[in-house]
């Protein structure tokens, strides 16, 4: 008994540090598999107040552009609009909407680590849930991953783990979207069939097969393309339409009908059994 | 005195937070490169401290910038590295003289700190983009970001330590 403690007194540091970093490793290899931890992450309430603060002193220099962003995307929309002759009010009831949306802004942003989180300003109290999209004027940003009261971390789609469906436009192949962490402006999508005829320059959007994405949001262009080692499957660069660098305001896209959608799909596997 | 020098340590801890966070986080030099200027706090930390207390305090600095950055707990795991190696790091590069009672960095050669401290940062970026990386395929992009980022946190590092250097007292 004497010489364990002993023991423990002697190495104590070294004990220490092997605990502290058996802590640490555990945090980290189990994000590696599962999801990004509950309660450690940046959208908690100190660390999503310091960042706001920070954000609210910086955002005024990016005005003009964020401005004049905006004003391109409402011309569109407008476009849209006036060619597209609804007349009906009855097709704006919110009750019967696939897809409601929400406004944020982005409050930290990264793109030069393997696992890239965007933390933005609204949360559970704004209505915001785990799984929905973020999206951007200009074409797809991620999908939320944790929320607090005020606040919400999204997985950008520069993180190893993400993987979303996504389509080559005005045809029906799909394939995943993924990233390879080497470039912040460009993502791969796999599981295309040689079949396809491709062109660089193609425009890639998302497709219909998830009930967290709409269909046809942007995402990118083909950049270059190659036949995997298989060589039964292209695998694509996509370059993004989006700056990952240069993101203020994003979208948030909820689609009503996820959970029975979700509830159908878990009966179906379950009867399956 | 003694009361003097943790109030000094607390400023330190949260004003490397801060800077780190809020500044050195959204570099993004060249795309990827964000140095890592919160490893001073180990550089300037008193040598005959309590080592338990030296090695949580750096697990602490270490978490309090994974909770903003969303690393989980690379930050962490690194910095708890190099500061339990710390003495290890200090006998090797400063020899004999770092047993004495009167040791103190400012007494030693230019040459012997920036030794000491490229050390500190070269393992804890080592321990860092290995965890992150997390697979032995990407072994180039791990050596190309250390030694990268490494370089940036150097500069920087040695620009910091002669801004707000300890007086010679």
């Amino acid at each position: 008994m004497q010489q364990i403690i002993n023991f423990i007194i002697r190495y104590k540091n070294f004990l220490l540090y092997l605990f502290l970093m058996i802590v640490s490793l555990g945090f980290t290899i189990q994000s590696h598999s599962y999801h990004q931890s509950r309660f450690f992450n940046s959208s908690n309430w100190i660390t999503g107040n310091i960042l706001e603060t920070s954000n609210g002193v910086t955002t005024y220099f990016g005005l003009d552009r964020e401005n004049q962003k905006l004003m391109e995307e409402n011309q569109r929309l407008r476009t849209l609009l006036f060619n597209n002759d609804r007349g009906d009010t009855i097709t704006l009831d919110s009750v019967q909407q696939t897809y409601t949306v929400a406004t944020g802004k982005v409050i930290k942003n990264s793109f030069a680590h393997p696992r890239n989180y965007i933390t933005i300003d609204k949360g559970a109290r704004d209505g915001i849930k785990p799984d929905m999209g973020v999206i951007t004027s200009k074409g797809i940003l991620g999908i939320v991953e944790n929320t607090s009261n005020n606040f919400a971390t999204v997985q950008s789609i520069l993180n190893e783990k993400s993987n979303i469906n996504a389509k080559i436009k005005n045809t029906d192949h799909f394939g995943s979207l993924i990233w390879d962490m080497k470039r912040f402006d460009v993502v791969q999508l796999v599981d295309i069939p040689r079949l396809v005829p491709l062109t660089i320059g193609d425009t890639i959007v998302t497709g219909g097969m998830s009930s967290i994405f709409p269909e046809g949001i942007p995402i990118g262009t083909i950049r270059k393309f190659d036949l995997n080692t298989s060589k039964s499957f292209y695998s694509i660069d996509v370059s993004l339409f989006n700056d990952m660098t240069n993101i203020k305001n994003v979208y948030i896209v909820n689609n009503n009908y996820r959970e029975e959608i979700l509830e159908l799909e878990n009966q179906t596997l379950a009867d399956d059994k | 005195m003694i009361s003097n020098y943790y109030f000094l340590n607390v400023i330190r801890f949260v004003l490397l937070v801060l800077v780190q966070v809020l500044i050195f986080n959204r570099l993004n030099f060249f795309g990827f490169i964000n140095p890592m200027v919160y490893i001073l706090f180990l550089y300037w930390y008193p040598i005959k401290e309590n080592r338990a207390a030296f090695i949580g305090l750096s697990f602490l600095l270490g978490f309090a910038i994974d909770f903003f950055s969303d690393t989980m707990a690379l930050h962490a795991a690194s910095t708890v590295t190099i500061a339990y190696i710390r003495p290890a790091i200090m006998r090797f590069v400063f020899g004999v003289n770092f047993e004495f009672q009167s040791f103190k960095l400012s007494n030693s050669t230019q040459v012997q700190q920036i030794t000491f401290l490229t050390l500190l940062i070269l393992v804890h970026h080592l321990v860092f983009f290995t965890l992150e990386i997390f697979s032995l395929a990407n072994f180039l992009l791990v050596l190309k970001k250390v030694l990268a980022t490494g370089t940036a946190t150097l500069i920087l590092c040695l620009l910091f330590g002669s801004l707000f250097s300890v007086r010679k007292d």
